[in-house]
């Protein structure tokens, strides 16, 4: 009889930092949860133009993004973490993106995905937003017309790394609110 | 093995309950405690994707769409029920049919009891 070897093809989170002994480990409050948020990013796709097909393929077997914790994508910007905007954003959709990153609930992240969203891209025109960062606070971009799906999950293993660090003070700190004032939000 | 069981063997089931409770509660109340909070009142307002609330969702309608439409799934399920009386009809024989001649009865008795109570009336 063959012996079946069994070994799991799958990733485990990495445990952060801390105390190790026999039959414990220890590590502060805040790494526990950031490890935890890291690995459960629920994305909310905004989703306008090509780069949402790629955002698509991002999602699909191939490329697979729930093998970073992140095939939950949420509709609804109440229980969203990350704020996905994938392609042109012309003027008047403008107010509808502020709204949708206005309702989601603390903490939350914003990438932009691709040369419309990052910078208005070949649509130097009057009717196109020239970058979602002239309305909302933008985390990550990623560069490309339209981005590779490969791109996407550096994207948002990027927005991991940021996601990790975060610490429980953040959100309150002076700093945050002075960048929220600078948009004119509260 | 015996056969016997005191309430005691329940124990372990009962202590499972207990912490899938617990779990359950000490999760929403540390996420609760954990997570940053910002409530403005743009957060607050009702998510309409992004575009702005219009009107009220307690709006008035006519009592008349959902009589005529709970009226419409009892009679479209006697319908349903026919098929396969239909499709056997041979070999449940007479029985069958004084079954189902019943059963269609008792449904009459409700149709007219509804026209008289002109139920179907739409003005």
């Amino acid at each position: 009889m063959a012996i079946i070897e069994s070994r799991p093809n799958y990733n485990l989170g990495k445990a952060p930092e801390g105390l190790e002994g026999a039959g414990f480990f220890a590590t502060s409050l805040e790494k526990a949860v950031g490890m935890a948020r890291k690995n459960s990013i629920w994305p909310l796709p905004f989703a306008t133009s090509c780069c949402g097909i790629e955002f698509m393929a991002t999602m699909g077997a191939h490329y697979d993004l729930g093998r970073f914790g992140s095939e939950r994508l949420s509709f609804s910007p109440r229980q969203a973490d990350l704020l996905m905007v994938m392609g042109t954003i012309a003027k008047k959709m403008g107010p509808v993106l502020r709204q949708v990153y206005e309702q989601m609930a603390e903490p939350k992240w914003v990438l932009s995905m691709g040369a419309c969203a990052s910078s208005g891209g070949v649509f130097d025109t009057y009717s196109v937003l020239q970058g979602i960062d002239r309305i909302i606070p933008v985390d990550v971009y990623i560069p490309g017309c339209p981005p590779r799906p490969e791109q996407v999950i550096d994207g948002i293993l990027s927005i991991q790394k940021l996601v990790e660090k975060e610490s429980f003070r953040r959100r309150y700190s002076p700093e945050y609110k002075a960048m929220l004032a600078k948009y004119g939000m509260e | 093995m015996s056969a016997e069981t005191n309430a005691a063997d329940f124990v372990p089931v009962f202590l499972m309950f207990l912490v899938a409770l617990g779990f359950v509660g000490t999760t929403m109340l540390v996420t609760h405690w954990l997570g940053p909070k910002r409530i403005t009142e743009i957060k607050s307002d009702t998510f309409e994707c992004g575009i702005d609330v219009q009107g009220n969702a307690r709006i008035h309608f006519s009592i008349k769409y959902f009589l005529v439409a709970i009226l419409f799934v009892l009679f479209d399920v006697e319908v349903i029920f026919m098929y396969p009386w239909a499709v056997n009809f041979k070999e449940l024989g007479a029985t069958g049919m004084w079954e189902m001649f019943t059963f269609m009865g008792i449904f009459l008795i409700g149709f007219v009891y509804i026209l008289r109570k002109d139920a179907l009336k739409w003005e």
